[in-house]
């Protein structure tokens, strides 16, 4: 038996479809450059992807075809060489709609296989955000903002290349630098991408991630019932309305809490969030009203606190606040857990306005969806200076 | 409202002179269906006909809806069953088929939906005649399928579908197949049973814990993955188990309260006792092959009919156990399976796959008979009969042979 190898790329749902099905691709064709043959993959049962859910594509490569279909007779693999994240943000966690509460990020990587991230972050920062595992792995990161386009759209900013790079200086037994090369050419007949693949070989390091770094919070567990527990007729309770809320500091009992699914949490499903300045709010009711996601708690007084039990990060509240930066969204990579604002407002009014300021300092690159046309093009001279320079 | 219908109510049991459709028209009113839908297709419409006719003359009180397609017609009915009304649906041939898609939904989501399929050719060509093929194409979807003779048999198996269907060991639709012409646009006379026993017989439907309603708050049909499926198939699986039971507590309590005894529920056997060869089939064919089998007999012939009432679920062991007493066994399908093992007819395949598991198996002769509505002869069923005696004497017969074929 020769040697079997893994990868996998966590990717945003729509955004990021045709980078991550691109990266897949290259590895098998630059493997085949070798003599390996390889298969490239996208997980189904994902499909059909909604925008920014976490979704995955896998690219298996084997010494010889025997090997191989030791993979290919899996659904998935079990366990990957590389867990390559093209969006920081998904460290935090894997929430794909058919999955049972939040998976870590890392959740497939050998001992010492290695998480590859696009990030302008710290390692630090990434560590921190990413679950523990029980034994040491590598992290690497390809410097760059998140690469996000449309569903068929090819943003050609080199992520796919530099990726490709990095992964022959990780992993030189599956592919060398000169595979890659000669990939890059036959498929794109483009040396500026070669050119930055070679950068980004150079370039890349490894930090090692021992088992005491990380998000110390368990993994989400779920017992799959029998099918003889499950309710028929493919039933299943409805989620109950929700309750009025309580202010510890006052006992005022108001507003509206809606209760929401156990299972499935959006911890995960975006790339920033809204922050709210409670002060300024004049309770119009827009971003309540037109969420689509009814992420909105009220308040006993009457202001909105977005639950990020169920923000998917679209944006949608901060378009419609007519209040100048009462709502604001921030890149996702800035916070380090899921509490409410309200309650921390509450708690203490100067203290939150100060960390309000904080997390508006990091404003995102706002890349979750399409806003204009010419929007990804723009995008690309920034991404290519990035590569540059990194 | 109620009152009034009241006043029309008969007290005592009468015979009327009716069709098929009729007879299932008049099951519906009996059964006090609260929603049916209906959309033109011959020959399933003479019940459409016949109920529209029962509610403008106030004889019957139901919501009665035309829809715009057969797909509306049975997707509508199987929301208002999910809400908890008793429905009544139908259709005929390709008017069957382009309701597909509600088709394969209704059994998984465990919808008790009644159903008529009057029996047509499936297009092209355009045919108005008989043919199983419509009906049999869900055999394989969670659907319980029945196949009647006769009018009465029609309306008495109408009222057992809902008893059946509507029990909660079961909640799967049953669709009652009618041969086009033969049965559904022929007058027979028929017993009409009294309202007062039909509501000793049906108890109302309850859904309880799957109804759709406010006060029970849940979510019909969401996506599931692959983690799911299996489960919810074999849910279905379980349920059409459970019908067995279900069909003859049915038929047991039927006899009763009726006083009409169909014997083993799942198939009549005419003839049989002394039978050397059997012949087996669905539908009002049983007609031609009695006759056929009285000939015979004067002859010295002694052959007998296994008539199959219900297809889903099949009484496979029982068949088996039964046709195992011949010397040799035809089956005549009004149906045809393109490309099937030995290029049989649907019910032949069925029937050699039951026997596969006896430990006597006489030859099989398959027949594909009378199909787009032709008749199926007495002499046809001689000429059937001495197939299947040859196959008895041990003298090898083809697998399948076309009968009544112009060749």
């Amino acid at each position: 038996m020769g040697r079997l190898f893994a990868i996998e790329i966590i990717y945003r749902g729509i955004f990021q479809k045709l980078l991550a099905g691109k990266i897949s691709r290259a590895i098998v064709l630059a493997a085949h450059n070798e003599g390996k043959p390889g298969i490239s993959f996208g997980r189904y049962g994902d499909s059909p992807e909604r925008n920014g859910i976490p979704a995955k594509n896998f690219a298996i490569v084997g010494t010889d075809q025997i090997t191989l279909e030791e993979g290919m007779a899996k659904y998935e693999p079990k366990e990957v060489d590389i867990s390559i994240v093209v969006d920081d943000t998904l460290c935090k966690g894997v929430e794909s709609w058919a999955w049972y509460g939040l998976q870590p990020a890392n959740r497939l990587l050998k001992p010492n296989g290695t998480l590859l991230v696009t990030s302008k972050e710290s390692p630090e920062t990434l560590i921190a955000m990413t679950h523990r595992k029980e034994y040491p792995y590598k992290l690497s990161i390809v410097k760059g903002i998140p690469s996000f386009s449309g569903l068929w759209v090819y943003k050609d900013d080199h992520t796919d290349v530099r990726i490709l790079g990095a992964i022959a200086k990780l992993l030189p037994e599956l592919v060398s630098l000169e595979s890659v090369k000669k990939m890059i050419l036959d498929e794109w007949h483009d040396s500026l991408k070669v050119t930055s693949a070679t950068r980004s070989y150079d370039r890349t390091s490894t930090v090692t991630v021992q088992p005491s770094q990380g998000n110390p919070e368990e993994p989400f567990k779920f017992e799959m019932p029998k099918w003889w527990e499950m309710r028929d007729g493919v039933t299943i309770p409805c989620i109950p309305q929700g309750k009025a809320m309580k202010d510890a500091e006052t006992a005022k009992v108001g507003g509206w809490k809606p209760e929401r699914n156990p299972t499935f949490k959006k911890y995960t499903t975006r790339t920033m969030r809204p922050v709210v300045n409670f002060d300024t709010c004049i309770k119009c009711t827009l971003c309540w009203l037109q969420c689509p996601d009814s992420c909105f708690d009220v308040t006993p007084e009457g202001l909105y606190d977005a639950n990020m039990e169920a923000c998917c990060g679209c944006g949608v509240c901060e378009a419609v606040c007519p209040v100048a930066n009462c709502i604001t969204m921030v890149n996702e990579a800035a916070f380090q857990n899921n509490a409410s604002q309200w309650e921390a407002w509450k708690d203490n009014k100067t203290g939150y306005l100060k960390w309000l300021q904080e997390k508006i300092e990091q404003r995102p690159e706002r890349s979750h969806g399409f806003r204009f046309r010419g929007q990804y093009a723009e995008q690309v001279p920034e991404m290519l200076q990035i590569a540059k320079d990194a | 409202m109620a009152q009034m219908l009241a006043s029309l109510e008969q007290q005592v049991e009468q015979t009327a002179l009716i069709t098929g459709s009729e007879a299932v028209a008049v099951a519906c009113k009996l059964a006090d269906v609260d929603v049916i839908t209906g959309y033109p297709i011959r020959p399933y419409d003479t019940v459409m006909q016949y109920v529209a006719k029962l509610v403008a003359n106030g004889e019957m009180d139901c919501e009665y809806i035309v829809a715009e397609s057969e797909h509306s017609q049975f997707e509508i009915v199987k929301h208002a069953s999910a809400v908890g009304a008793r429905v009544f649906c139908g259709s005929s041939g390709v008017g069957w088929m382009y309701a597909f898609e509600a088709l394969t939904v209704t059994p998984a989501l465990r919808i008790p939906m009644v159903a008529m399929v009057g029996n047509r050719a499936l297009d092209d060509p355009g045919a108005f005649g008989v043919e199983h093929n419509d009906a049999l194409a869900v055999r394989d979807l969670g659907w319980q399928l029945v196949w009647v003779d006769s009018a009465q048999e029609a309306l008495d198996t109408a009222l057992l579908a809902y008893r059946i269907a509507e029990d909660r060991r079961v909640f799967l639709p049953c669709a009652i197949s009618c041969d086009g012409a033969f049965l559904t646009h022929s007058q027979a006379l028929v017993k009409i049973p009294t309202r007062e026993k039909v509501e000793a017989f049906l108890p109302r439907y309850n859904r309880g814990d799957l109804r759709l309603h406010p006060d029970n708050p849940i979510t019909v049909a969401p996506q599931a993955n692959e983690d799911w499926l299996m489960e919810i198939r074999r849910q279905g699986g379980a349920a059409m188990e459970r019908s067995y039971t279900v069909i003859r507590e049915a038929y047991e309590e039927f006899k009763k309260i009726f006083g009409r005894d169909y014997g083993n529920p799942f198939f009549e056997e005419y003839e049989t006792q002394d039978a050397d060869v059997v012949l087996v089939g669905m539908g009002t064919l049983s007609t031609p092959v009695k006759v056929a089998i009285r000939h015979m007999r004067k002859e010295g012939k002694k052959v007998g009919l296994v008539r199959l009432r219900w297809f889903r679920p099949f009484a496979a062991e029982e068949l088996a156990k039964t046709l195992s007493r011949f010397s040799a066994v035809g089956v005549i399908d009004r149906d045809f399976s393109f490309g099937s093992p030995y290029g049989s007819g649907v019910l032949a395949t069925e029937v050699r796959t039951a026997m596969y598991q006896a430990s006597k198996r006489p030859p099989v002769c398959g027949f594909i008979c009378g199909l787009g509505g032709r008749e199926v002869t007495v002499e046809d069923v001689r000429k059937m009969s001495d197939i299947v005696y040859r196959a008895a004497e041990g003298k090898t017969q083809p697998l399948t042979q076309w009968i009544g074929l112009r060749e």
